[in-house]
């Protein structure tokens, strides 16, 4: 009773819009998937994000509630135990089918948890890494091999010239040889489309064992 | 680093509604795994919103057009965790549908998918 009188009320309004009653096909949601872009700090991980994404990357927060370490005084209130930590992410549109969101991992180490809920999933991950930095790259390195997901290297070229070439690049990181490392500029978006064809091919070659027939 | 008598001002008070707050304190929700990769449309013949607070109606403006949780609470300047809450709410009216993401054991993506976001991509 009381919801055909709401229905009617709502037909009557300026505000009804007839294709939310008429029963026309079901709506489709696309399914979504995500790649990682990980690295330290600085290392241009939002600048590639926005380089490919169609849409602004957007920021998004997520309340952390810490144990104080270290000097915390007894005074107390000084001490703000709730923290956020900051998630930057774009989206591509593949198809009427499939998004694909790419996300920028929390910088800081101390964030695994989160680093965790985000690699759940995730078809892969770009570690990028900046050759005046290079170990700022070990934790993505690291933390990827442990939870055996596959990953490529993209080394950032900031200023022209890196330091290393691609072999002590992989070198120092000490990865798998069948792991891609190629050299990159975050800021270029060509570029940033070559690593992901990059990443693709490389899952791709690891999924498909054996060929199929496509 | 704040000392003893400092005062804080404007971002460094932190937000002036406690996250929360919005949920009604609730730090769980009603059940449904949300993702921060979910995707959420406003569902065909949704019910006819009741809940008054803002949060709510601008969820539904939004899920016009597909959304994943995360670009809800980025738009919205809400937390994950108070985000998935909400949603979750609305999906529980009748108000939202969803669909979770494609979850990929590690090592082993349907080559479908993948072959798929590389055509994606190179077309660009």
């Amino acid at each position: 009773m009381i919801s055909t009188y709401c229905e009617r009320f709502w037909m009557a309004s300026e505000n009804y819009d007839p294709s939310r009653q008429n029963p026309g096909p079901a709506p489709h949601l696309a399914a979504s998937v995500k790649i990682l872009i990980a690295g330290g700090f600085g290392v241009g991980k939002t600048t590639m994000v926005s380089a490919i994404s169609e849409i602004a990357p957007l920021r998004t927060e997520e309340l952390i509630t810490e144990v104080s370490s270290g000097v915390d005084d007894l005074s107390g209130v000084e001490q703000k135990h709730t923290t956020t930590v900051a998630l930057d992410f774009g989206r591509i549109t593949i198809d009427r089918d499939l998004v694909l969101y790419l996300f920028g991992t929390p910088g800081q180490d101390r964030f695994w948890f989160l680093w965790d809920e985000l690699a759940r999933g995730a078809l892969g991950a770009v570690v990028l890494a900046d050759t005046r930095r290079l170990s700022n790259s070990f934790a993505a390195v690291d933390f990827f091999e442990r939870r055996g997901l596959p990953f490529i290297v993209g080394v950032n070229c900031f200023d022209g010239a890196p330091r290393y070439t691609i072999d002590e690049v992989r070198d120092a990181l000490d990865i798998d040889p069948r792991t891609p490392v190629l050299l990159c500029d975050a800021r270029n978006r060509e570029s940033t489309k070559n690593v992901l064809l990059v990443l693709l091919q490389h899952l791709i070659e690891l999924a498909g064992r054996e060929p199929v027939s496509t | 680093m704040t000392r003893p008598g400092d005062q804080w001002f404007d971002d460094a008070a932190g937000p002036l509604v406690r996250p929360y707050a919005v949920t009604r304190g609730r730090t769980m929700g009603a059940g449904y795994e949300l993702d921060i990769l979910t995707l959420v449309m406003l569902a065909d013949h949704a019910p006819i919103l009741r809940r008054t607070e803002p949060e709510y109606a601008q969820i539904i403006r939004l899920c016009h057009v597909p959304q994943a949780v995360a670009e809800v609470a980025a738009t919205l300047k809400l937390p994950l965790a108070v985000t998935k809450i909400l949603v979750g709410d609305l999906i529980g009216e009748g108000q939202l549908i969803f669909r979770s993401p494609l979850v990929s054991e590690t090592g082993t993506s349907d080559l479908n998918v993948l072959r798929a976001v590389l055509d994606g991509i190179r077309k660009l």
